[in-house]
């Protein structure tokens, strides 16, 4: 396959939360805002994008019966340094994601693509596999960000959009990132579904 | 007194799944039965209370000895799994029908990020070993309860008549939502 497929592929056909609902605490947890959507977003990413390269590195090497602690060493490793750079680049972000950094280790997603894509194919795809899905977590991060930083803060990455009198607060409340998902997950489904009658 | 605040915290106000969002995935792939859910709680409470105690040890006698605090990361998830590990070989040979139960469950508990969040909160909080028990046996608790409600109500959605857009997941995290809003009222409880 080539890059541009794979990216298309993680972004779109295989989008790790609206297509595989895998990944879900992050997803959850750290999208009260925009900002925090796309910084939780492009810090897997880049985890991933390691990971994936490495894990397709070692594959020959690691004996399959003990490949699942290898690989978490890698994760665990890539996260350290990610960690490291927000705390020294970007502290205000650092803060605001917290304890969900350390957390990307456990990050379902990460794992396996590690197991169904990165242990099976060369280092090159691997990487573009790990572009494309970091790519469709940072999107679909930012958008259940920003409808909820609309909805709850009536604002767009900060910019105050409506009045403050319109602002519903349950929405940046936790119960709010599970209505909102599901709501986005309703729209995909009515789009599928359209799609294949108009197919038929 | 403080230690039943900090029990009652970590179980109804920062309720695991309702308010930190730790353990969704096990929370919306093994909730479809009641009897699973109650075995995934188990088996949860079970790993995060040994795991806490470890780490906690590790962490305070390894780890800041030997000025490595930046590791904690990867001390902790390999610590976690190997306890995964033992637990299921012990569990298998001492009490093979509770391992009959738990089976299936007890590997998957190594990515429940709901123990790697209860061992990095504790020691982020710096609690004491005893404070650390009783706070991660109380998230391990608020995460049992949480699931096997969870699995209460999917099974009576089942039967319902849903619209097909809404089938599956959308209508299970709505669930959650819902309950989600009532675990709000506990906020005001402490």
């Amino acid at each position: 396959m080539n890059p541009a497929k794979i990216i298309k592929n993680g972004i779109i056909n295989e989008n790790p939360t609206f297509v595989q609902v895998i990944g879900m605490c992050p997803t959850l947890a750290v999208t009260s805002s925009a900002e925090n959507g796309i910084g939780m977003g492009l810090s897997t990413t880049a985890v991933l994008i390691c990971s994936n390269f490495v894990i397709s590195l070692i594959r020959k090497i690691v004996p399959d019966s003990v490949r699942i602690p290898c690989y978490v060493v890698v994760i665990a490793s890539f996260v350290t340094l990610v960690q490291m750079l927000l705390k020294a680049y970007v502290p205000a972000l650092d803060k605001s994601l917290g304890v969900y950094i350390p957390l990307i280790v456990v990050n379902c997603l990460i794992l396996a693509r590690a197991e169904a894509y990165a242990s099976k194919n060369n280092p090159v795809s691997s990487l573009f596999d790990g572009i494309g899905m970091g790519l469709g977590f940072t999107l679909a991060l930012t958008v259940l960000g920003t409808v909820r930083e609309f909805l709850g803060n009536g604002s767009v990455f900060g910019f105050a959009i409506l009045p403050e009198n319109c602002k519903t607060l349950l929405m940046i409340l936790p119960p709010g990132a599970f209505i909102t998902l599901a709501f986005l997950m309703v729209l995909v489904n009515l789009i599928k579904n359209k799609k294949q009658e108009v197919a038929k | 007194m403080s230690l039943f605040v900090t029990l009652m915290a970590a179980i109804f106000v920062n309720n695991f799944i309702f308010s930190k969002f730790l353990g969704i995935c096990p929370f919306l792939g093994v909730s479809k039965k009641v009897e699973t859910a109650a075995g995934m709680g188990v088996a949860v409470i079970f790993v995060i209370a040994l795991a806490s105690a470890a780490t906690w040890l590790v962490y305070n006698f390894i780890l800041v000895k030997l000025g490595l605090e930046y590791l904690y990361n990867i001390a902790f998830i390999l610590i976690i799994a190997s306890l995964v590990q033992f637990v299921e070989m012990f569990i298998k040979k001492s009490s093979p029908s509770l391992y009959q139960a738990l089976g299936v469950y007890l590997p998957l508990i190594t990515t429940n990020c709901a123990v790697l969040g209860v061992t990095v909160t504790n020691m982020e909080s710096g609690y004491n070993f005893i404070t650390s028990l009783v706070n991660g046996v109380g998230a391990a608790v608020g995460f049992a309860l949480a699931i096997v409600l969870f699995a209460g109500v999917r099974e009576r959605i089942e039967k319902a008549p849903i619209p097909k857009a809404f089938q599956g997941f959308p209508i299970a995290l709505i669930t959650a939502g819902l309950m989600s809003i009532a675990f709000l009222g506990f906020s005001g409880m402490l």
